[in-house]
């Protein structure tokens, strides 16, 4: 069968790293060196990533484009899938099938800011943009980068949080909940809406991506709307139950939206289009 | 039913209860389950031969607690899942009104708990007759003849979870079908699967099935998965001397044990 | 391609299907238990029913089968490999006397499997299937084909269409290529056609379909879904009856080293379909799953596929345990 939509490529675990107690990022390269080839992907897109045996999972990929030759993934452990990949050594084989859906226009940002806002593991869907941005730094005016965790252990990619900081041209705020802190910790302790607010970053020509569990998204957005952002320059991922990736199991149907397909990137003036339903 | 309407329309007027779950005429001559909060509107309740769905299965249901207390339009078989649902801690007996309907579809009046059980007490509560009849001739069956009776049943099986879905006694939020850690029953739809999870619905079931035979009865192809849970039901009587639903303290059959158990079941 | 008209005498048809299942698969109604009608594999002719109102299920199984195995796997650790679905093996399969409504609804869920991405495995099943429809001279209260835009004998999604003659022989409609090789290799069973009477029966009008999608276009917030839907008990009977839901799930099953992902039936009025990670489920309670299951069907697949999904045949009103009845739902949503 020439084109099975639904069979995936054989990938080997390069390296693992733990994130959080719970938490884990996958380096994969392709089995075969064709298939690495051909492959590209966009900044913005998932895929479907799979444990024979036990199934398939959608998480982005959360490596920049910028760096080829592997795709890396984060994924906490939730469910039957995600706890099979975490009992998994370097060197295993798993399945991957994608890239899907669309991508952040990074092309319409150039020339602009970007206000990156992110909390706990809804980071990995936005590294890979921040990654790609940060490669052609020089296409873009200010980056700001908020992040947030429950707590120090929750924060992930912090060998590359530290990478960031240490860049003289990104601002880097992290910040922990309160209680979430440690004796050493440096940065902000208290919610991610309020440090943005204490922040202020400026709205004038400047894109803010926020990605993070529905309740901070929620208390973010009247946040970005009082600091001047307008909806159509406020984006963020959504992250529906998916499983076919084409827009035919029907999963990911917010009204004549498919997320897989039309999505995970929309902007908060077609969220506001749709149905309450992600 | 003039019993049946003008205790509801008082019920609701008087804001004793905020909905009244009963039955109204459905569409191509069916009768279906109403959810009445008007009283103006009480006079769409009906009660004939054709209300037969077990309506307790609603007390479970989000939406209809979102109204608060309920009267609910009660059969003999609605009573015995009320006193399981009360018994199992799903419900709470303060919260409902029992409209009490007789086996000759006269309106009783259920003043409390007491009354229903008193009322229980008088009924017979083994299988239905024709449900029996069946039984009894699947019992007479040899095993080989049984299981081949059951497999051409259980291939029909689409896995819709309509007999699930319709039985009051189902109101886990996630069934053990749906957990996958591990994944107990295969999810697709086939021989193996489907026998797989019959038994294990009737097992789930044992000693809490009423023999409403509501499962069999929302089943779209017509598998008498009721006969399951019925002969379930049969058994805990054989063994326990235990029929579902009798009152509100029902005790785990399954999961209880006494000292004077017959044990020859273990064999 | 022009369609042709001709007739086929009642003593033909059990040579013509004969003819057909030398080097076919026939897929045919037969009476089943209970007074029900259901789809049988290679039933003989004498079995064969032709006077049937609806089937209990759909045959939508031919081209869209309850479970779909879509990749092989060997899981070895560092050596995993992952075999492919042989679909030349799918055979081909001659679908004998569906009603219009089941026939129209392979287009459906074309519009469905095949827009954007194609999926092969539907493609290939589809492309080995020969459609022989019949049109209806019985119906019931359940049927609504009129108010979707369909008639008792509309043309289709059948490669032939065999039309009822009041004097017992059928009305041949040869209405695409596969139908025409079927004329060409089996000529002798056909004659001229001359405007003999047809026998059809007659469904009345219920809804105007157009008129729904534009309603539902501002309908998300009505309080209808709640009201209308509070007896729903949240089964997949309606789905799984359904010929043009296509919603499905993909599993992995193992033993051992081996194993198989397949694609299997779904429904979204299950509550855990939507359910995330998280906990986080955006369509929580049934209203919500059911305003979706219309929805889907009459407003967001007309402006996104192109196609409504609905071809009237009623299925689910007559397995719905609880009377959801849909046609009545669109009569009253075509004036909220």
């Amino acid at each position: 069968m020439c084109n099975n939509i639904y069979k995936p490529y054989l990938m080997q675990i390069d390296q693992i790293i733990d994130e959080t107690s719970d938490a884990k990022t996958f380096r994969l390269k392709f089995k075969n060196p064709e298939e690495a080839e051909k492959f590209t992907f966009k900044a913005g897109q998932f895929g479907e990533y799979s444990v024979f045996g036990e199934g398939e999972s959608t998480f982005c990929i959360a490596s920049s484009p910028t760096r080829k030759d592997y795709i890396e993934c984060t994924f906490r452990k939730a469910g039957r899938v995600t706890n099979a990949l975490a009992n998994m050594e370097v060197g295993d084989t798993l399945g991957f099938r994608g890239p899907y859906g669309n991508t952040f226009p990074i092309e319409e940002w150039e020339g602009k800011n970007l206000l990156y806002i992110a909390g706990g593991i809804a980071l990995p869907p936005m590294r890979c943009v921040i990654w790609n941005t940060i490669d052609l730094r020089h296409k873009y005016k200010d980056i700001t980068i908020v992040y947030g965790a429950r707590s120090v252990a929750d924060l992930v990619y912090k060998h590359e949080l530290k990478a960031w900081e240490e860049m003289p041209d990104i601002r880097l705020i992290t910040t922990v909940d309160p209680g979430g802190q440690t004796p050493d910790w440096k940065g902000e302790i208290g919610f991610v809406p309020m440090v943005l607010e204490k922040a202020a970053p400026s709205s004038e020509n400047t894109v803010a991506i926020l990605c993070g569990p529905p309740v901070m998204i929620k208390f973010t957005m009247p946040v970005l709307k009082k600091l001047g952002f307008k909806d159509k320059d406020i984006f963020t991922t959504l992250e529906n139950r998916m499983k076919c990736g084409f827009g035919k199991c029907g999963r990911c149907n917010v009204g004549k939206v498919f997320v897989c397909k039309d999505g995970p990137v929309f902007t908060n003036e077609q969220l506001l289009s749709m149905p309450m339903e992600y | 039913m003039i019993n049946l309407v003008s205790r509801a329309d008082e019920l609701l007027e008087s804001k004793a209860v905020q909905v009244v779950i009963g039955y109204e005429a459905g569409s191509t001559g069916k009768a279906r389950p109403a959810f009445i909060t008007d009283p103006s509107k009480t006079g769409s309740l009906i009660f004939d031969d054709r209300c037969v769905q077990n309506l307790a299965v609603y007390l479970t249901k989000k939406e209809v607690r979102y109204f608060g207390k309920a009267a609910i339009v009660a059969t003999l078989p609605i009573m015995r899942s009320i006193m399981m649902l009360i018994s199992e801690q799903q419900v709470f007996a303060e919260n409902i009104v029992v409209l009490g309907v007789s086996a000759e579809g006269k309106y009783i009046d259920i003043a409390g708990i007491e009354v229903m059980q008193q009322y229980i007490a008088t009924c017979d509560l083994g299988n239905p007759a024709k449900d029996q009849e069946t039984l009894a001739m699947l019992n007479k069956m040899s095993t080989q003849q049984k299981f081949d009776f059951w497999q051409k049943e259980l291939s029909k099986c689409i896995k819709c979870y309509a007999c699930r879905q319709a039985c009051p006694m189902c109101y886990c939020t996630r069934c053990a079908v749906e957990c996958n850690q591990p994944q107990w029953i295969p999810v697709q739809s086939n021989l193996h699967g489907n026998t797989d999870w019959h038994i294990l619905r009737a097992m789930h079931l044992a000693g809490r099935c009423i023999s409403c035979g509501e499962c069999g009865r929302a089943c779209p192809v017509n598998i008498p998965c009721h006969l399951l849970t019925m002969h379930m039901a049969d058994q805990v009587h054989n063994y326990f001397n235990v029929y579902a639903g009798t009152t509100d303290k029902m005790s785990s059959v399954m999961s209880t044990f006494e000292p004077n158990d017959k044990e020859s079941f273990i064999q | 391609m022009e369609t042709t008209s001709k007739t086929i005498r009642k003593h033909s048809l059990e040579k013509l299907y004969a003819s057909l299942a030398e080097n076919r698969k026939m897929y045919a109604p037969v009476a089943e238990a209970d007074n029900r009608i259901g789809y049988k594999y290679n039933p003989d002719f004498s079995e064969v029913i032709f006077d049937h109102i609806q089937s209990t299920l759909s045959v939508k199984n031919v081209v869209f089968p309850r479970v779909e195995n879509v990749i092989f796997y060997t899981n070895n650790k560092n050596d995993s490999t992952v075999t492919d679905v042989d679909l030349n093996k799918i055979p081909e399969v001659v679908l004998w006397g569906a009603h219009p409504c089941d026939t129209a609804a392979y287009d459906v869920l074309r519009s469905i499997f095949c827009w954007d991405t194609k999926d092969e495995f539907f493609a290939k099943r589809l492309e080995k299937l020969v459609v022989i429809g019949l049109a209806c001279h019985k119906s019931d209260a359940h049927c609504f084909c009129t108010s979707v835009g369909l008639s008792p004998d509309s043309t289709k999604g059948s490669d032939i269409l065999l039309v009822p003659l009041t004097n017992g022989d059928y009305k041949a409609e040869i209405l695409t290529e596969k139908g025409n090789r079927i004329l060409t290799d089996f000529s002798g069973l056909f004659e001229p056609y001359q405007d003999e009477e047809t026998k059809l029966t007659h469904v009345e009008q219920q809804f105007d379909h157009k008129q729904v999608t534009q309603h539902l276009k501002e309908a998300f917030e009505n309080p209808f879904w709640v009201e209308n839907s509070l007896r729903c008990i949240g089964c997949g009977a309606c789905a799984y009856v359904c010929p043009t839901c296509a919603c499905f799930d993909i599993q992995d099953e193992a033993k051992g080293k081996n194993g198989k992902r397949y694609r299997s039936w779904d429904s979204c009025g299950f509550g855990l379909f939507t359910l995330h990670t998280s906990g986080h489920n955006p369509r929580e309670v049934q209203s919500q799953r059911w305003r979706q299951r219309i929805l889907h069907k009459f407003s967001y697949m007309p402006e996104r596929n192109a196609s409504l999904g609905c071809v009237g045949c009623g299925r689910c009103s007559r397995a719905c345990p609880v009377d959801m009845n849909i046609a009545e739902q669109l009569q009253a949503l075509q004036s909220i």
